[in-house]
C-alpha cells in the first residue's frame, strides 16, 4: 500500500461532475458554450487522467493511488485504488468521452444542456466503478451509470427509444438487485464492504461453504453477464444500441459493456475462485456460442447499427473466454481486448452515427456506393472495420491472438472454435461495407452527400492513430497489466490448492498453462529453473 | 554491413511510398505519384541488392542472419510460460531468393502500371495500394517468426482485397474482392490454429527455435509424429487458401476483376506463392510429417491437373491465365510435397517471371484492343503488336516447358523429384506429366486464338496499337528472365551442379530429419552429350510438343474442329465450361444454408422469439401480478391488519432460514 496520500483518483473521478456545475450555470439555449465547455472539460479530464499513467508503477501488482476514508458508519468506506486491470479502463473512459461529445456536436439540437450533463455524469459514474474498492461505493456508482444512460436513450434516442430504454433498465436492474443481495450477504458474513478485506477473510479466516459460494458467484456473475452481455442475456443490447444516440452507443459499447467483464475480473474470480472454476466450462461454452452466434446474426442484419451491436456480442464473447481460460496470457489478452473493443466498436458506432446525421436512417439498403460521394469517410470506415475484424498489425488482432494463445494452453477446442470468429467477422464486416460503400450510388439523394468534415476527420483520425498504435506497440499496454493479472491468477491458484478445497475436489487443481502436447521441448522448458 | 543491420529499411521504403501517396496523392500530379510509387520500389530493389551483396560475404555460421528490433507482443512474461513475440527479421538463402524475385518483379510491374493505368481514375489510390502490397509481401518473406509472417500473410490479403475491388463501382469487382478475402480467411482459420499448436508445442514462434525443437522430437513416437503432422496439415490448409489450391481455389479466377498489373503482381508472381514459401520455410516440420507431405503432394498434383482441364475451354484470356496459375502453383506444392523444396522454390521464381510476363502481355493485348478480354474476338494480332507477341510467345514456351526456357528447368526438376525423389510416387509423376501436356495445349491455344488467323474484331472501330515504351520495356526484361532465369540449373543436364539447388541447400538440410545425400544426376559413365539428349527429350517434353501440335491442329489447321469436338463431347464440355459447377455447389451447400439459418432460426426464432419472448413475458407477468397486488390496497383496515400479520410471520421465517444458512 502506498504510504503517501494521493487525491488523484478522487480528482479524476469527480472532475466531470464539477464541470456539470459549470454547465448548470449556463443558459440552456446557449448551445455553443455548453458544447465548448463540455468538450473542454472532458479534454481536461483526459489530460488529468494521463497523470495516472505517469505515476503508475507497472511492476507493482497491488492497488495504487489508494484513498481510504470513513464514509457511512464503521463499515462503509470511501476506498479507491487502481491496478493494472483498471488503469487503462479509466483511461479508455476519459479518452472516449471527449470524442463522444465531439460527435454529438451537430446531431444533438434539443435539450443540449441535459444531454452533455448526462454524458459527464456517466463519465464520473463509470470511472467510479473502475476505481472503487468498497462494495457499497462500487454499487452506488454502478447504479448511477444507469440513470443518465436511461435518459440518453429515452430522450435523445430514435424511433423506439422508450421501449429500448425500459428494456435496458429492466434487464440491468434485474442483475443489479441480485448483486445487491449478494453484497449484503457478503457484508453479513464478513462485517465489511471493503473488497481487499473481504478477499482476505474469505481466503483465510472464514471460507465460504461451497453452496453459498456458488450462489454468491451466481448472483454477481448474472449481473455482470447481463452487462457484457453474454449469450443468452444479450437481447437488450441490439435494441438499446439501435435507438440510442451516437454518443450513447459509443459510451455504451465503448465502456459500459466492460463494466461487466471488469466486474468478473474484480469480484467473481478473486472472491469465489472455486465456484468460478467449477462453472468455467459452462461459461466458456456460452462465450463461444456468443462469438459464433453474434457473428452469424450480425451477418443477416439490414440495420447497420443493429449489425454493429451484434458484433459486440461476438467480440465480448472473446473477452469472457479469455477471462475464464484462467491463464495469464489469455487474461491479459482479455483486458487488452476490452480496450480494443472500446476503441474499434466505438469508432464503428461513430461512423454509423455520421451516416445517420446525413440520411437519418440506419437501413443498409438506403446506402450503397457511398465511396463515390464520400471517399475519406469510407476509407476511415474500412480501416476501422479492419481493426474490428482483427487484421494484423491492428489492435484487434493482438487482443484476439493473446486470448487464443492463452486459451489454447488449457482448451484446444475452445480456442479453435473461437478462432472461427475471425472468419465470420470478415464476412459480416466486408459484406456490410460493400453494401454501404461500394458499387454504384443506388439512392439518388446520396449522390450529393458531403464527405467527412474537419471535425469528423479529427474524431476518426484520432481513433485510427490509436488503433494503429495499439496494434504496433502492445507491450506498452500489456506490461503494466501483467502484475495484476498474474497476482489474480496466483491468488485463485493458492485458494484452490488450500487443503479443504483440494480435498473437496479430490485432486489439486492446477491453473495456468499446462504442457498441452507433451513434447520434449516443453517438458524440458518446464524442467529448467 | 549496413543493410544487414537495418533490414527494416527494405520494409520502410514501400510503406512510406504508400503513406505519402495514400494521404496526399490526391493533390499530386501524376508524375509526382509515379515518382513516389516507382521510386520507393526502385529504392527497395537497390536496398535488396545491397543486402544480397553483404549477405554474400557472411560466413556460413552467421546464417540465418536474424535481427530483432522491438518487442511486438508480450504477455505472461513473469509466468513459467512467457509469451513474447519480437518484431524480428531474418535473412537466409530462401529469403534472398524471395526478396530478389519480389522486388524485381514488383519494380517491373510498377513501371508497367504507370503506362497501363495512365487513363484510370484513382491513380494515386492504385499506387498506394501497390506499395502497401510490396510492404506486406516483403514483411512476409523477411519475418523471422510465424507471427511476423502472419502480418504479411494477412496484409497481402488485404491489399489483394483492395486491388481486386479497385473498380469498386462495378458490383462484380466488389464481390470478387470480398470473396477473395473471405475464402482465404477460411484457410487462415486453420493457419491460426496451426500457429497456436506450434507455439504450445515448440514454446516459440521463432523459426530457429521452432526448428531446433522439432529436430529434437522423435518422429517415430506416435504422439510427436501426431503433433507435427497436425501442425503441418493446419498450416498447409492456410496455404491452400492463400495459394488457391483445391478446394479453396475458387477466389482466384474471380480475382481477375482487378486491373491486369494486379493480376500479374499479386495473383501470379508473388502473393499466391506465399503458401509455397511458407511450406518451404517450415520444411523441418513438414519433413517430419510424412502424411502431411503426402497431402501436400497430392493436393498440389490434383490441383495442377484439375485447373489445367478447366483452362482448356475458357475464352477469357485472363481466366485462362488464372487457371493456369492455379495449376502451376499445384506443381510447386507437388515439388515441396515430394521433398524437393528447392525445386518448388525454383519453379516459384521462374513462374514469377513467365507468368508475370504472361499477365502483362495479356494486359498489353487488352490495352491494344481497348478493353476486350474475349479471345474469340481477337485473332491476327501478331503483326500489329509485335513486341507483345514475341514476349508472350517466349513466356508461353517457358510455361510449356520447352527446353532452353526457364520453365523447362524448374518443371523438369519437380517432375524428376516426383519420379525419383525421397517421397516419390509414380502416379504423382504421371499426373504431373499429363497436366504438363494440357498446359502446353491451352497456352498455345491462347497464343493461336489471340495472335494468329484472321482478326475477329471490328477492325474499323478498334484502333489496335502497340503499348508505350514504359510498358514494353518491362515485358522485354521479363522475357529475358523467362529464358535465362532457369539457366543456373543448366549444368545439371550435363552431369554438373545445379547452382540454384546448391545455393538453397543449407535452408533445407540444416534441420533435415535424415541427411540427404545430394543425388547424382544422370547415369554414370555416359558421355555428356547423351546425358543432355536424355534430359531434353524426356516424356514431359514430348507431351509438351504434342500439346503444341494438337493446339495447332485445332486452332490453325482446322478452326472448326473445336466446335465439332465440343458438340461430340457435350457433357464433358459443359462440365469444363462451367468449371465443374464448384461455385454453384458451394453456394447451395454452404453459403445459402448458413445465411438461412442465421436469419430464420438464430435471429428470428432464438433471439426475437425465444429469448425476447421470455423477457417480454416476464415484463407482462410483472405488470399483471402488479394488477393483482393493487387489489390488496383496498383501503380496508382489517385486511391491512391481516397482511401485516402474514408479512411479519413470513419475514421472521425468512430471517431464521437465512441465519440457519449462515450459521451452518
Amino acid at each position: 500500500m502506498h504510504a503517501q496520500a494521493s487525491y488523484l483518483l478522487t480528482v479524476v473521478t469527480f472532475l466531470p461532475l464539477f464541470s456539470v456545475a459549470a454547465l448548470l450555470v449556463l443558459r440552456s439555449d446557449d448551445h455553443v458554450w455548453i458544447r465548448r465547455i463540455a468538450f473542454a472539460a472532458s479534454v481536461g479530464e483526459f489530460a488529468v487522467s494521463l497523470l495516472l499513467l505517469r505515476g503508475f508503477d507497472s511492476t507493482d501488482a497491488s492497488y495504487q493511488f489508494q484513498e481510504f476514508y470513513n464514509w457511512i458508519g464503521p463499515s462503509i468506506h470511501y476506498h479507491m485504488g487502481i491496478d493494472g486491470i483498471s488503469l487503462f479502463l479509466v483511461l479508455l473512459t476519459t479518452f472516449l468521452t471527449p470524442l463522444a461529445i465531439l460527435c454529438s456536436w451537430k446531431s444533438i439540437q434539443h435539450n443540449v444542456k441535459g444531454f452533455f450533463i448526462s454524458l459527464l455524469v456517466i463519465e464520473t459514474a463509470m470511472i467510479g466503478v473502475f476505481v472503487s474498492l468498497d462494495l457499497f461505493l462500487f454499487f452506488v456508482f454502478w447504479e448511477i451509470t444507469l440513470v443518465p444512460m436511461y435518459f440518453l436513450i429515452g430522450i435523445w434516442g430514435h424511433e423506439r427509444r422508450i421501449y429500448a430504454a425500459v428494456k435496458f433498465i429492466l434487464y440491468t436492474m434485474f442483475g443489479s438487485i441480485l448483486m445487491l443481495v449478494a453484497i449484503l450477504w457478503l457484508y453479513h458474513l464478513t462485517g465489511t464492504f471493503d473488497l481487499p478485506v473481504i478477499e482476505n477473510i474469505l481466503a483465510n479466516s472464514a471460507p465460504l461453504s461451497p453452496t453459498v459460494e456458488l450462489v454468491l458467484f451466481g448472483a454477481f456473475f448474472l449481473a455482470f453477464a447481463i452487462k457484457v452481455p453474454l449469450f443468452p442475456l444479450h437481447t437488450w443490447l441490439p435494441d438499446a444500441h439501435t435507438d440510442a444516440p451516437t454518443a450513447g452507443s459509443v459510451i455504451l459499447a465503448g465502456v459500459m459493456l466492460k463494466l461487466g467483464t471488469y466486474g468478473m475480473l474484480r469480484f467473481c474470480l478473486p472472491l469465489f475462485p472455486a465456484a468460478a472454476h467449477k462453472l468455467a466450462p459452462m461459461i466458456g461454452v456460452l462465450a463461444i456460442i456468443g462469438i459464433v452466434y453474434g457473428a452469424l446474426v450480425a451477418t443477416v442484419q439490414h440495420d447497420l447499427k443493429r449489425l454493429v451491436a451484434y458484433t459486440s456480442v461476438s467480440h465480448l464473447g472473446f473477452v469472457v473466454l479469455g477471462i475464464f481460460a484462467f491463464n495469464a496470457v489469455a487474461m491479459q489478452g482479455a483486458i487488452y481486448q476490452m480496450l480494443n473493443h472500446g476503441v474499434s466498436t466505438g469508432a464503428l458506432f461513430i461512423v454509423v452515427g455520421m451516416l445517420y446525421d446525413r440520411r437519418h436512417t440506419h437501413e443498409i439498403s438506403e446506402f450503397g456506393g457511398l465511396a463515390t460521394p464520400m471517399p475519406v469517410l469510407m476509407a476511415l470506415f474500412i480501416f476501422i472495420a479492419l481493426s474490428s475484424l482483427a487484421l494484423p498489425p491492428l489492435n484487434g488482432f493482438i487482443g484476439e491472438f493473446l486470448i487464443l494463445i492463452g486459451t489454447f494452453a488449457t482448451h484446444h477446442a475452445w480456442a479453435s472454435w473461437a478462432a472461427s470468429g475471425a472468419v465470420l467477422s470478415a464476412i459480416y464486416l466486408l459484406w456490410a461495407y460493400q453494401r454501404v460503400a461500394l458499387g454504384e450510388v443506388t439512392v439518388e439523394k446520396n449522390r450529393a452527400l458531403p464527405d467527412a468534415s474537419g471535425r469528423e476527420r479529427f474524431i476518426l483520425g484520432t481513433l485510427a492513430v490509436v488503433i494503429l498504435f495499439m496494434g504496433i506497440a502492445s507491450p506498452y499496454f500489456t506490461r503494466p497489466m501483467e502484475p495484476a493479472a498474474d497476482a489474480l491468477l496466483q491468488q485463485m491458484n493458492n485458494q484452490l490448492q488450500r487443503p479443504q478445497n483440494a480435498m473437496r475436489r479430490g485432486v489439486p487443481v492446477k491453473i495456468g498453462p499446462h504442457a498441452v502436447v507433451l513434447p520434449a521441448a516443453l517438458a524440458e522448458r518446464q524442467a529448467r529453473p | 554491413m549496413f543493410m544487414l543491420d537495418h533490414i527494416w529499411i527494405i520494409l520502410l521504403l514501400p510503406i512510406l511510398g504508400a503513406a505519402i501517396n495514400g494521404l496526399f496523392g490526391k493533390r499530386f500530379p501524376k508524375a509526382a505519384v509515379n515518382s513516389v510509387a516507382v521510386g520507393s520500389v526502385a529504392l527497395t530493389f537497390i536496398a535488396v541488392c545491397e543486402l544480397v551483396r553483404e549477405f554474400w560475404s557472411l560466413p556460413a555460421g552467421a546464417i540465418p542472419w536474424i535481427r530483432s528490433y522491438y518487442t511486438w507482443m508480450a504477455a505472461g512474461e513473469m509466468t513459467e510460460h512467457p509469451f513474447r513475440i519480437d518484431f524480428a527479421l531474418q535473412v537466409d538463402q530462401l529469403t534472398v531468393i524471395m526478396l530478389l524475385t519480389v522486388s524485381l518483379v514488383g519494380l517491373l510491374i510498377h513501371i508497367y502500371s504507370t503506362g497501363y493505368m495512365e487513363h484510370e481514375g484513382g491513380y494515386y489510390r492504385f499506387f498506394a495500394y501497390m506499395n502497401l502490397f510490396m510492404f506486406f509481401m516483403l514483411t512476409l518473406v523477411t519475418g523471422a517468426n510465424l507471427a511476423v509472417l502472419f502480418v504479411g500473410w494477412e496484409g497481402v490479403g488485404l491489399c489483394s482485397y483492395l486491388l481486386i475491388g479497385f473498380w469498386f463501382r462495378k458490383k462484380s469487382a466488389a464481390d470478387a474482392g470480398k470473396k477473395a478475402f473471405i475464402t482465404t480467411r477460411l484457410g487462415d482459420l486453420a493457419f491460426m490454429v496451426g500457429i497456436l499448436l506450434a507455439f504450445w508445442t515448440f514454446g516459440s514462434l521463432t523459426y530457429s527455435n521452432m526448428f531446433a525443437q522439432a529436430s529434437r522430437m522423435q518422429p517415430d513416437t506416435m504422439a510427436h509424429a501426431g503433433v507435427l503432422t497436425a501442425i503441418a496439415v493446419l498450416l498447409f490448409v492456410g496455404a491452400i487458401g492463400k495459394s488457391a489450391q483445391l478446394p479453396l481455389y475458387v477466389w482466384l479466377p474471380d480475382a481477375m476483376e482487378g486491373p491486369t498489373p494486379v493480376s500479374a503482381l499479386i495473383h501470379a508472381a508473388t502473393m499466391v506463392t506465399a503458401g509455397v514459401y511458407m511450406v518451404a520455410r517450415m520444411n523441418p516440420v513438414f519433413s517430419r510429417a510424412p502424411i502431411a507431405m503426402y497431402l501436400v503432394a497430392v493436393v498440389g498434383c490434383i490441383t495442377a491437373l484439375f485447373a489445367a482441364t478447366i483452362a482448356l475451354t475458357q475464352n477469357d484470356i485472363k481466366k485462362v491465365l488464372a487457371y493456369s496459375t492455379i495449376s502451376q502453383l499445384g506443381y510447386m506444392f507437388l515439388g515441396c510435397g515430394v521433398g524437393a523444396y528447392a525445386a518448388g522454390i525454383f519453379h516459384l521464381m521462374t513462374h514469377a517471371f513467365f507468368k508475370g510476363l504472361l499477365f502483362l502481355t495479356a494486359g498489353s493485348v487488352i490495352h491494344a484492343l481497348g478493353g476486350e478480354q474475349d479471345m474469340t474476338k481477337m485473332g491476327g494480332l501478331r503483326k500489329k503488336i509485335p513486341v507483345t507477341y514475341w514476349t508472350m510467345l517466349i513466356a508461353t514456351l517457358a510455361i510449356a516447358g520447352i527446353p532452353g526456357f526457364a520453365g523447362f528447368f524448374s518443371k523438369d526438376e519437380i517432375l524428376g523429384a516426383a519420379k525419383s525423389g525421397p517421397h516419390a510416387s509414380l502416379w504423382l509423376w504421371a499426373v504431373g506429366v499429363f497436366a504438363a501436356g494440357l498446359t502446353s495445349f491451352y497456352m498455345f491455344r491462347l497464343i493461336f486464338l489471340t495472335f494468329c488467323g484472321k482478326p475477329r474484331f471490328d477492325e474499323h472501330h478498334t484502333h489496335v496499337h502497340e503499348s508505350p515504351r514504359k510498358m514494353t520495356i518491362p515485358l522485354m526484361i521479363l522475357a529475358f528472365l523467362s529464358i535465362f532465369g532457369g539457366w543456373v540449373a543448366a549444368p545439371k543436364l550435363v552431369g554438373g551442379i545445379d547452382y540454384f539447388d546448391r545455393f538453397l541447400q543449407p535452408v533445407f538440410t540444416a534441420y533435415a530429419p535424415t541427411q540427404v545425400v545430394s543425388e547424382a544426376s544422370g547415369a554414370p559413365g555416359v558421355s555428356a552429350g547423351v546425358q543432355l539428349l536424355l534430359a531434353i527429350v524426356g516424356i514431359p517434353v514430348i507431351l509438351a510438343v504434342i500439346g503444341l501440335l494438337v493446339a495447332w491442329w485445332f486452332y490453325i489447321k482446322n478452326p472448326n474442329a473445336p466446335k465439332k469436338l465440343a458438340r461430340q463431347l457435350h457433357g464433358a464440355y459443359v462440365l469444363l465450361w462451367n468449371k465443374y459447377f464448384v461455385d454453384e455447389i458451394y453456394l447451395v451447400l454452404f453459403i445459402r444454408p448458413l445465411l438461412w439459418i442465421s436469419r430464420n432460426v438464430l435471429w428470428k426464432v432464438v433471439d426475437a422469439g425465444a429469448i425476447d419472448g421470455v423477457v417480454n413475458g416476464t415484463a407482462t407477468a410483472a405488470r399483471e401480478s402488479g394488477g393483482i397486488a393493487r387489489e390488496l390496497q383496498s383501503g380496508n383496515t382489517r385486511s391491512y391488519a391481516a397482511w401485516v400479520v402474514v408479512g411479519a410471520v413470513g419475514f421472521t421465517m425468512l430471517l431464521l432460514a437465512f441465519l440457519g444458512l449462515a450459521v451452518r
